[in-house]
């Protein structure tokens, strides 16, 4: 577990900033700190509570709200697809557990490390855990600090997420086919993201390059 | 707190909840054809990947292939630093110095 801790906690500099700008800008919309810390522990999503905040500023309802948060973390079904062939054997309740803690930085260090090592239950509540516990705390800092400092993104931190993606991507780029896979979904993200509104490109992109990789791999097992 | 944030606030927890629990719950027993887990082995690197470009290359929403971008000159950097097998930290603390420093000229 310490080592799942451990290997997730240098990624969690780029998780504070959003969540002090998002325990910052959740009082501005006229949420109560109780609400916003609520919600940080409860749905633990950082792209779906910044998006809902927005809302609850437009004064949208339950339903709109709720279905947003559904499809902005869609790209969960795919990650927990990846993480299921390890997950085998699991309880339903272990699995719950361990999939609430599931976010973008906790899943990619725990798949890493499974792809790599071998998967443990253990290491993945670890990484979980340094998760969870940044997320809420840098959400009650931003909660509390929040007329004292000055929106942190501006500050060039906003960069830090793309930074912290980067340091996990660039390791599996190791063989042609993770170099195809990495190409395509470049390319289809950016696109994606300039013609079809809201958070599409992510899952399209995603779809797109994985089927890439699979034929990819099919055609050079092929050739051997 | 008010009963109809909250309400909200635990239906968008069971939403975001469900996508994270489905597929390891209902594939989790089956036996996946080949073809599936070859593909599902690289939803990391798309994932990631997916999440780097558009923040990158369109920082403003357009494309923006140019030295002026700072996200795209800083990214390549923490690449670089990356490439070169430093700890997460030094990637990050170097993008990140880029993009102070670029900020301020």
């Amino acid at each position: 577990m310490l080592a799942g801790m451990r290997d997730t906690v240098p990624l969690m500099f780029g998780v504070l900033p959003f969540g002090l700008a998002y325990g910052i800008f959740g009082q501005t919309v006229g949420l109560t700190p109780g609400e916003i810390i609520s919600m940080s522990l409860l749905v633990f999503a950082g792209a779906a509570q910044f998006i809902s905040l927005t809302m609850f500023a437009e004064g949208a309802g339950l339903l709109m709200i709720s279905f947003t948060a559904l499809l902005i973390n869609l790209r969960h079904l795919l990650m927990g697809a990846s993480l299921a062939p390890y997950m085998t054997g699991m309880s339903l309740t272990q699995k719950a557990l361990l999939t609430f803690g599931m976010a973008d930085e906790t899943y990619a260090v725990t798949i890493s490390r499974a792809q790599a090592a071998g998967y443990h239950p253990s290491y993945q509540l670890g990484s979980n855990l340094a998760g969870y516990i940044t997320w809420f705390t840098s959400t009650v800092l931003g909660v509390y600090l929040g007329g004292k400092i000055h929106d942190p993104l501006s500050w060039g931190l906003d960069f830090a997420m793309p930074a912290t993606f980067l340091a996990l991507l660039i390791p599996r780029l190791q063989d042609k086919v993770s170099l195809a896979v990495c190409l395509t979904a470049a390319g289809v993200s950016v696109w994606a993201a300039v013609a079809i509104p809201g958070k599409w490109y992510i899952i399209i992109a995603c779809l797109v390059a994985v089927l890439v990789g699979g034929l990819f791999e099919r055609g050079e097992s092929g050739e051997n | 707190m008010r009963t109809e944030v909250m309400l909200t606030i635990l239906a968008m927890a069971v939403a975001t909840f469900l996508t994270r629990f489905t597929s390891p719950a209902v594939l989790g027993n089956l036996r996946l054809p080949c073809w599936f887990e070859r593909m599902l082995k690289h939803v990391p690197t798309a994932m990631l990947t997916a999440l780097i470009a558009p923040a990158l290359l369109l920082p403003q929403g357009t494309l923006a292939f140019t030295v002026n971008n700072h996200y795209l000159i800083a990214g390549l950097v923490a690449a670089f630093v990356a490439y070169r097998r430093q700890p997460p930290i030094a990637t990050m603390g170097a993008g990140i110095a880029v993009m102070l420093a670029l900020r301020s000229f």
